[in-house]
């Protein structure tokens, strides 16, 4: 039996109640016990003072790679897991693009273990849509959400054939389960290592056309409503993926989507000078694009951020462009840059950044958490926004670098993450 | 350790250049040109400098031209090429990079399949990095070396109008002469089927003509882009075929512009491809001067980057060596 924990007189702010007030939290049995004006201490209890501090559910990212099994040494299950914490997640939906491929229960079962062995921030598998991701044959959705899946995706590789996306939104809308897609027409998108435009003209690089992930987000949408399945679509970069999402919402299509810190503040001119750390997939687009993903988030369209955490060796970056892998880290860096860009900012107000860290994540793949009402899983974080600090990679707790925010000055920095009632990270 | 000159540590391409140092470049190859011409082609301005020729990718005439650059020019040099070096046994190119910085080389002049990859070396090593084409980056040494040609037949480069013809998208030659032309005031077009100009092309500031007819009407200079025969194979255009009938520069084609057009091709060339035969040898064609003026050209650079100062480059020919 964990100690119960007060969290006193902190800026409590719960989106999915409205509430942003001075209160106390009280967690007890790994639940909210109760939020309210001066509580009382409990026997035993573990009493922090959080004036000045920002109390809210536990933030959710729907979208990391951790590289276990497979590439340890990049990142595990419990690094990860330990990244989050410090970053202010409780709960992280893990890829299944490892080696081997998360495509069974037994599979889905060892992260499900690894994650409860860690005891840190919960880590959610996804199961793969197909069977070694190869884009062929349905893998068993049914047994891997047993085993504890709270998704499918083949992310890291399309979907590319149509009829598999429509029976794996028929056959996991069974089981109550999204399916994510990594929205990418591989024919349009070959070859290119950044976005299609001017900047990639001038450096002689390949590029990806907007239009590449704009044909497969359209697709998405239209086999979500021919099949009433639910389409979770990954890391939104362009402002024609927004208002095909736009249209397709109006229209009452169950679709939803993310988009990663990244592509809400850096443009393709981040690639200047052959900078790896600048190369993703989907890469950076222009500040239309950014524009219009800020503003989508802000209304709806988009349902959440996400990190698309993806974790590489120091030495793989350290390549020509063309060579080096696509794919940044952000879990500790997620809240600070969104909370930098969009808060101190003026664009969100605090408490719809939380909404969208954590309210809308949680709900978009029917996890819980998500909120501090009492009875809920007590998956509580707490940050000081006033803090600044400057990105520094070799001090993350990640095993790897990766970062296109090295060296940046951020506010905001996660000083308490709290998982079923456990303190699982404190500055 | 290698003296800083006004060119900078490297030179990797012209974009980031001034038109200044541009035109020093330029200034500097005029008494280079010749020492090609002495029955004894040798000065001693490099001498006890070593550089390594590394190239990643096939090529002849720019390694050659390097080549003589650097002997005419007393360097000691070595050659590597990707096949049976370390490089193709999987060496990465930082491993590569930082194997030459231990033998303490002076120079490395790269040709490289990936754009950025001169850039990269030359972030990590000390010595001088010259790019002898990177990827579908840069070319910045051709790009010169087709001023100095324009200058030499024009007499001069400023209010010129120049058009590039042919696979824009995949010419490293492309970008350093826009580069180059548009710093040294040229007008710049480019012309080629839209499935072979990079997305964006007009925003550096060039015109755009899909009609080789408008182009040669327009222009005073073509610079005839080598096409690659595997553009066809991936689908960038459906034949050589059609390609020489709608984009070939051909005589009936010039000879409707009605007055002179300066031919450029920084080769090698597929005659009967992108240019015709009869252009090619054709009175207005300079590419063989093109061919002359590298090695002058490159002497230059490697002169100008060893530490020489542009104004002793004359003195240099005759022994005084360096001014380091």
């Amino acid at each position: 039996m964990t100690q119960p924990i007060l969290l006193q007189g902190g800026r409590v702010i719960d989106p999915g109640k409205d509430l942003d007030q001075a209160m106390d939290v009280l967690i007890q049995d790994g639940k909210i016990a109760a939020v309210g004006r001066g509580l009382g201490t409990p026997d035993g209890a573990i009493v922090r003072n959080m004036s000045g501090r920002i109390v809210t559910p536990g933030l959710v990212d729907l979208h990391v790679h951790l590289r276990e099994p497979g590439n340890e040494d990049e990142e595990t299950v419990a690094s990860g897991a330990r990244a989050a914490a410090a970053g202010g997640f409780t709960a992280i939906c893990a890829m299944p693009n490892t080696d081997p491929v998360t495509d069974n229960q037994a599979a889905v079962g060892f992260i499900v273990r690894q994650s409860d062995r860690a005891g840190l921030a919960r880590v959610h598998p996804i199961g793969a849509v197909s069977i070694g991701q190869k884009g062929e044959r349905l893998a068993e959705f049914g047994e891997m959400v047993s085993a504890g899946a709270v998704a499918v995706s083949d992310d890291g590789k399309p979907v590319v054939s149509s009829h598999l996306m429509r029976t794996a939104l028929e056959y996991a809308r069974t089981f109550s389960i999204p399916v994510a897609d990594h929205c990418e027409d591989p024919t349009l998108a070959s070859g290119g290592v950044m976005h299609e435009g001017l900047v990639a003209a001038r450096l002689g690089l390949k590029g990806i056309p907007a239009a590449a992930e704009e044909i497969m987000v359209a697709r998405d949408v239209l086999l979500a409503e021919l099949t009433g399945g639910h389409v979770h679509l990954c890391h939104m970069s362009t402002r024609g993926s927004v208002a095909i999402i736009r249209e397709a919402k109006e229209r009452g299509i169950n679709v939803t989507a993310e988009v990663t810190p990244h592509h809400l503040t850096l443009t393709d001119y981040a690639c200047e000078e052959y900078d790896t750390h600048a190369k993703m997939n989907p890469p950076l687009r222009e500040a239309a694009d950014v524009a219009a993903l800020r503003g989508a988030l802000q209304d709806g369209v988009i349902d959440c951020i996400a990190s698309d955490h993806a974790p590489h060796a120091y030495d793989e970056k350290e390549a020509a462009f063309d060579d080096a892998p696509f794919g940044v880290v952000g879990l500790e860096t997620a809240f600070a840059v969104a909370h930098t860009e969009l808060v101190e900012s003026g664009i969100f107000t605090l408490p719809e950044l939380i909404r969208r860290m954590s309210t809308e994540p949680a709900r978009v793949f029917r996890l819980g958490g998500g909120t501090l009402a009492a009875g809920s899983v007590a998956d509580v974080s707490v940050f000081d926004c006033a803090a600044k600090w400057s990105v520094d990679p070799a001090a993350f707790h990640s095993k790897s670098r990766n970062t296109p925010f090295a060296g940046r000055a951020l506010t905001g920095r996660a000083v308490l993450t709290i998982v079923a009632g456990s303190i699982v990270h404190e500055l | 350790m290698t003296a800083n000159s006004t060119l900078g540590k490297d030179l990797t391409g012209l974009e980031h250049m001034t038109p200044e140092q541009i035109r020093l470049i330029l200034d500097t190859a005029e008494p280079f040109k010749e020492v090609s011409e002495r029955p004894i082609k040798k000065v001693p301005a490099l001498r006890g400098k070593t550089i390594v020729n590394l190239f990643f990718e096939a090529s002849t005439r720019t390694r050659i031209s390097f080549e003589f650059a650097e002997k005419r020019l007393s360097a000691d040099t070595v050659n590597v090429a990707a096949t049976g070096s370390s490089v193709s046994k999987g060496e990465t190119l930082v491993d590569t990079a930082k194997n030459l910085e231990a033998m303490r080389i002076d120079m490395v002049v790269i040709r490289h399949g990936s754009s950025g990859a001169a850039e990269f070396l030359g972030n990590r090593i000390a010595s001088n990095v010259i790019n002898a084409g990177d990827g579908k980056h840069e070319h910045p040494t051709q790009a010169l070396l087709d001023l100095l040609t324009i200058r030499d037949k024009h007499g001069k480069i400023q209010g010129l109008k120049v058009c590039l013809v042919g696979d824009v998208l995949h010419s490293r030659v492309a970008r350093s002469n826009i580069w180059g032309l548009s710093k040294l005031g040229a007008e710049v077009a480019v012309c080629g089927p839209w499935t072979l100009l990079p997305r964006g092309i007009e925003e550096l500031g060039v015109k755009v003509f899909s009609r080789v007819e408008e182009a040669i009407e327009w222009a005073d200079v073509l610079n005839v882009l080598r096409l690659q025969l595997e553009r066809m194979e991936k689908g960038f255009i459906p034949s050589l075929r059609e390609y020489y009938r709608v984009f070939g520069v051909t005589p009936e084609r010039l000879e409707r512009a009605n007055r002179e057009i300066t031919i450029m091709h920084p080769g090698p060339m597929n005659r009967g491809v992108e240019i015709d035969s009869r252009v090619a040898d054709g009175p207005h064609s300079v590419i063989l001067d093109q061919v002359t003026n590298g090695v002058a050209v490159r002497m230059a650079v490697l002169y100008l980057l060893a530490g020489g100062r542009a104004e002793l480059a004359d003195a240099a020919k005759r022994g005084a060596g360096s001014s380091e």
